[in-house]
């Protein structure tokens, strides 16, 4: 029995990376800094430790070549998940590129709305040691941050600063969603301002919020059901605050064209810069790899993690290459599905030949043709997995001898065999 | 095997040969002595009337690290205009101004390109920087890692820390990016930034620390030396694209008291206000200071016209020139209180007063500078252009009258403001193969690459002697990469993986008892976890780490 320190997160998204973890045999067991998303994907038990076909336990050799085999000749192979470390995605690019695949990381249509802003009109952003040393003033907007990471208020605002004061005097709003606990209260009792309204409304109080930090006279006096005097004070909070950071979870705007929310948020953001005020975003996002997918995706491509090389380069559609509709509608003719992080992460149910490269111990509705257990970047193997901030990669360490091979392995071979 | 190259004009700078008819034999990757005549060589590349260099190094070259991809991830568009295929030997991708890592080593390798370094690595994005790296083949590569507005060094300097515990930290954070150099974008201005300033002058203090950037640039050019790191401090300097910033440029190389200090994308950095537009050249003044102080080098960070994409560490000026950005979309970002960023597209134009104006003074820089040694040619991809325009440029230096004629045709007040077209200068096929090769050789500090003489590597580039020299240098006839030929007729024909180069200087293992201090109370990831391990470079059996020796060494 081993106890390993300071162990780095590719579960969270907020690159947590100072959790004691105590390994015997492959048991895996958090000691300290665990959180409701880390501890139950780090514990996770192996369950399989040998690839199937058709439901039966091949080697791994076996299982590559009927892998290659399925993929073989397929007109419109979709490489869907894409959750796995830089090495694994690595490896996902270079078979898709050989075999003409769809790669469509399955986070993308929440990603999809800041993707959409960015690439329209572009944002100021900023990254967690500026967020925990810098912010005084948070808005968080239609989003639940702790559900999101529930370690984010200890790690980064509950704590030393080097330029706020007295970190317990840092502000927090929310803006349209209220938070599911209570991690947002300072650890002196002080709790965070709250302006609820339905999701659906979000988009107008956005516009409203916007228009009243560009100075726009408003004749409304309420809008989702919150005052605009309370909006009016938001703005002046924004413009008052040294540091003012405002963060949203993309994939909780669960609204159509959510990206234009994203775009008024960029937009303000920009603004109050130009007003004389710092002011940044924090886009949360990423959690099991899915920055990590469209990094690797964007530096070998060009293109985020929903591009097609179906035509012997790199098309980026962030709408046509969605895989569910590429399956539901029949275009493609088999599915890969790469999930090395959670169990519970499955491929969709479809009747295509489906070849699934998972982590040990995922179960499935409809057996795929394909399974290869794999081991989990972080825990069976070392690696590289990118933070929400997108800035910082971490360095996940192998905890563990599982004897499963990576991600890389397969694909790699796969490719190799194709 | 043994390769013969057989009856070349070489140019070889370092070792002082230019234009000599020579042989040139490669073994076991390297260029080796001439064999006893009773050996014959496996094969034999007749290169009667070919000009032969060795492989090009572009020393200044953004093409690692996360600026470089949110510009991608920015400018869709701009990939789909080149669209690169897959074929049996390479991978696909996108081209034009920000090309995907595989592209990039292709289209450096089909001009004759065998390294490049990326100037801007910033700790925290150092990891980030070498995978991209190290998807990039063919090439060797590298970087200069960032400092001088990461909140530790300010906090020293603050706290009147000595200049041995300062070095200790920069040959600390060296060896921890892997980085083969030191660089200091807007010394202490992404910081200042940070806490709103919107300017920094050469002697106007961080609003919170109370330093300047003049202090920056002294204590780290003063680490640089001291440590014994070959390659000088390299220098981004303050007020980029200020007009009236060639005053802050002069003042930068009186105020560095005579250490090696590199200036870099100094185009950028010579702007006068005179003229109807308050906008004019300050190109001859540079040089002149150029020529006359011998421990400042310069690389030029040249404009050429058509869209790109601007991605600096500069957060702050970035922010300032956002109101240029075209098509209008761009991303700044403050980073780990270690750095920033700021991506801004541009599209430089002949008919805009200022781009014309731009390219006339990078073009006057380079031709009013007298020693090809400290002089580099760049066009700090992607900033000022896309690399793939570097055999354009080397014909604009080579080629008066095709300079001249291009001159006619841009913006025509931007002609009365240049002295462009009375400098008779036309730089030699020895001078290019300075600038490109021996002299970026030397700056960097790296061993037994940048020259033919026995002991190299065999990084080979093979060009038809041709009067159009942008044709002459687009298409090279044969490039050897560690003696592995990768390239002929200006196509890849054969891949393979450089290396990355990389300088490990000493520092007192004490130095990381603070730094531990500092990393657990303030930033996001625990010191151990910050430093790059080798294992990361090499574990995916793509790259391989070569470690040069430090100057006081040698």
């Amino acid at each position: 029995m081993i106890e390993i320190i300071e162990v780095p997160s590719p579960f969270c998204g907020i690159g947590t990376d100072d959790l004691s973890i105590q390994v015997d045999g492959v048991t895996v067991k958090v000691l300290s800094n665990g959180c409701a998303v880390n501890t139950p994907l780090f514990e996770q038990p192996i369950t399989d430790i040998s690839a199937r076909v058709n439901g039966n336990s091949v080697s791994l050799e076996e299982a590559v070549a009927k892998a290659a085999a399925l993929l073989q000749d397929t007109k419109l192979p979709v490489i869907g998940g894409c959750a796995t470390d830089v090495n694994g995605m690595r490896a996902l690019l270079a078979l898709a590129d050989k075999s003409g695949a769809v790669v469509d990381n399955m986070n993308f249509v929440g990603a999809r709305n800041n993707f959409l802003a960015l690439q329209d009109s572009g944002w100021m952003n900023t990254t967690l040691a500026e967020v925990k040393n810098r912010c005084d003033l948070l808005l968080v907007v239609g989003s639940d941050v702790e559900a999101f990471a529930p370690r984010f208020f200890e790690r980064y605002f509950w704590t030393d600063a080097m330029f706020v004061e007295d970190s317990e005097q840092r502000q927090i709003i929310y803006l349209g969603r209220a938070p599911s606990g209570d991690a947002s209260t300072s650890p002196n009792g002080h709790k965070a301002s709250i302006y609820e309204c339905s999701i659906a409304e979000l988009p107008e109080v956005v516009a409203v919020l916007k228009a009243l930090v560009k100075k726009q006279p408003i004749l409304a006096e309420t809008v989702g059901g919150i005052a605009v005097s309370d909006l009016q004070t938001i703005a002046e909070q924004l413009r008052a605050a040294k540091y003012g950071v405002v963060t949203w979870a993309a994939g909780a705007l669960s609204y159509t064209q959510a990206d234009l929310t994203v775009q008024m948020l960029s937009d303000m953001i920009k603004e109050i810069n130009n007003q004389n005020t710092r002011c940044s975003g924090l886009p949360l996002a990423g959690k099991e790899g899915d920055q990590t997918a469209n990094q690797v995706c964007g530096w070998t491509t060009g293109y985020p993690a929903r591009t097609s090389f179906s035509r012997g380069y790199p098309e980026y559609d962030p709408f046509l290459n969605d895989s569910r509709i590429l399956l539901a509608n029949g275009e493609a003719d088999v599915l890969v599905w790469v999930q090395a992080f959670n169990v519970n992460a499955t491929p969709p149910v479809t009747d295509l030949p489906t070849i699934v490269i998972g982590r040990s111990g995922m179960t499935f509705s409809k057996e795929p043709d394909v399974f290869i257990p794999v081991g989990t970047p972080g825990i069976d193997h070392a690696g590289h997995a990118y933070r929400m901030d997108n800035v910082v990669a971490i360095r996940l360490k192998k905890l563990r001898n599982s004897n499963l091979p990576s991600t890389a392995d397969v694909l790699n071979a796969i490719e190799q065999a194709l | 095997m043994l390769i013969k190259l057989t009856g070349g004009t070489v140019y070889d700078p370092a070792s002082g040969i230019a234009g000599q008819q020579q042989d040139i034999y490669i073994e076991h990757g390297r260029i080796v002595n001439a064999p006893t005549a009773e050996i014959k060589a496996d094969k034999e590349y007749d290169l009667t009337g070919k000009v032969v260099m060795s492989g090009a190094i572009d020393m200044h070259t953004h093409i690692g690290g996360g600026k470089g991809n949110i510009a991608r991830t920015l400018l869709p568009e701009d990939h789909r205009a080149d669209p690169v295929a897959r074929t049996h030997i390479c991978r696909s991708g996108c081209g034009h101004a920000m090309p995907s890592t595989f592209v990039t080593g292709y289209r450096y390798a089909e001009m004759g390109y065998t390294a490049g370094f990326e100037p801007a690595l910033l700790p925290i994005n150092a990891r980030q920087a070498h995978m991209e790296m190290g998807d990039i083949p063919i090439l060797d590569k590298g970087g200069y890692v960032m400092l001088g507005s990461d909140d530790f060094l300010l906090r020293m300097l603050t706290a009147n820390k000595d200049q041995q515990a300062i070095n200790d930290y920069v040959a600390w954070t060296i060896q921890s990016a892997k980085a083969i150099g030191v660089k200091v974008v807007n010394p202490g201005g992404i910081n200042a930034f940070k806490f709103n300033q919107r300017k920094l002058e050469l002697d106007e203090q961080n609003a919170h620390y109370g330093v300047t950037p003049r202090q920056i640039l002294q204590v780290l050019a003063t680490a640089v030396k001291e440590i014994g790191i070959s390659h000088p401090l390299h220098v981004h300097g303050c007020n980029l694209g200020v007009p009236g910033n060639v005053q802050t440029t002069l003042d930068t190389i009186q105020g560095i008291g005579g250490l090696p200090m590199h200036l870099t994308h100094i185009q950028f950095h010579s702007y006068g206000t005179e003229g109807d537009f308050k906008f004019s050249s300050g190109a001859a003044q540079i040089a002149e200071a150029i020529n006359k102080n011998k421990n400042i080098t310069i690389d030029v960070g040249q404009i050429l016209f058509g869209q790109t994409v601007t991605a600096s560490g500069d957060s702050m000026r970035q922010h300032a020139n956002h109101k240029h950005a075209s098509p209008n979309k761009w991303v700044t970002m403050d980073i780990e209180c270690d750095a920033g960023c700021g991506v801004v597209p541009f599209k430089y134009r002949d008919q805009n007063f200022v781009n014309a104006l731009q390219w006339a003074i990078g073009l006057e820089t380079f031709l009013l500078v007298d020693d090809p040694w400290r002089i580099f040619l760049t066009t700090d991809h992607p900033n000022g252009a896309p690399f793939t325009s570097y055999p354009h440029l080397i014909r604009l230096l080579m080629d008066k009258s095709f300079r001249n004629d291009m001159l006619a045709t841009i913006h025509p007040e931007a002609q009365k403001m240049t002295t462009l077209a009375s400098i008779d200068r036309e730089y030699s096929l020895q001078e290019i193969a300075i600038m490109t090769r021996a002299g970026a050789a030397k700056l960097i500090g790296l061993q037994d690459r940048g020259g033919l003489s026995p002991g190299n590597w065999a990084d080979i580039t093979v060009y038809t002697d041709l009067p159009n020299r942008e044709q002459m240098f687009a298409k090279p006839n044969y490039v050897f990469k560690d003696g592995e030929l990768v390239v002929v007729d200006g196509e890849i024909v054969k891949t393979c993986w450089g290396t990355t180069h990389t300088v490990k200087p000493d520092f007192d293992v004490s130095v990381e008892k603070e730094l531990k201090a500092y990393f657990d109370r303030y930033l996001t990831m625990k010191l151990g976890n910050f430093k790059i391990s080798d294992d990361e470079i090499t574990e995916n059996g793509r790259g391989s780490l070569t470690v040069h020796p430090l100057r006081r060494a040698s």
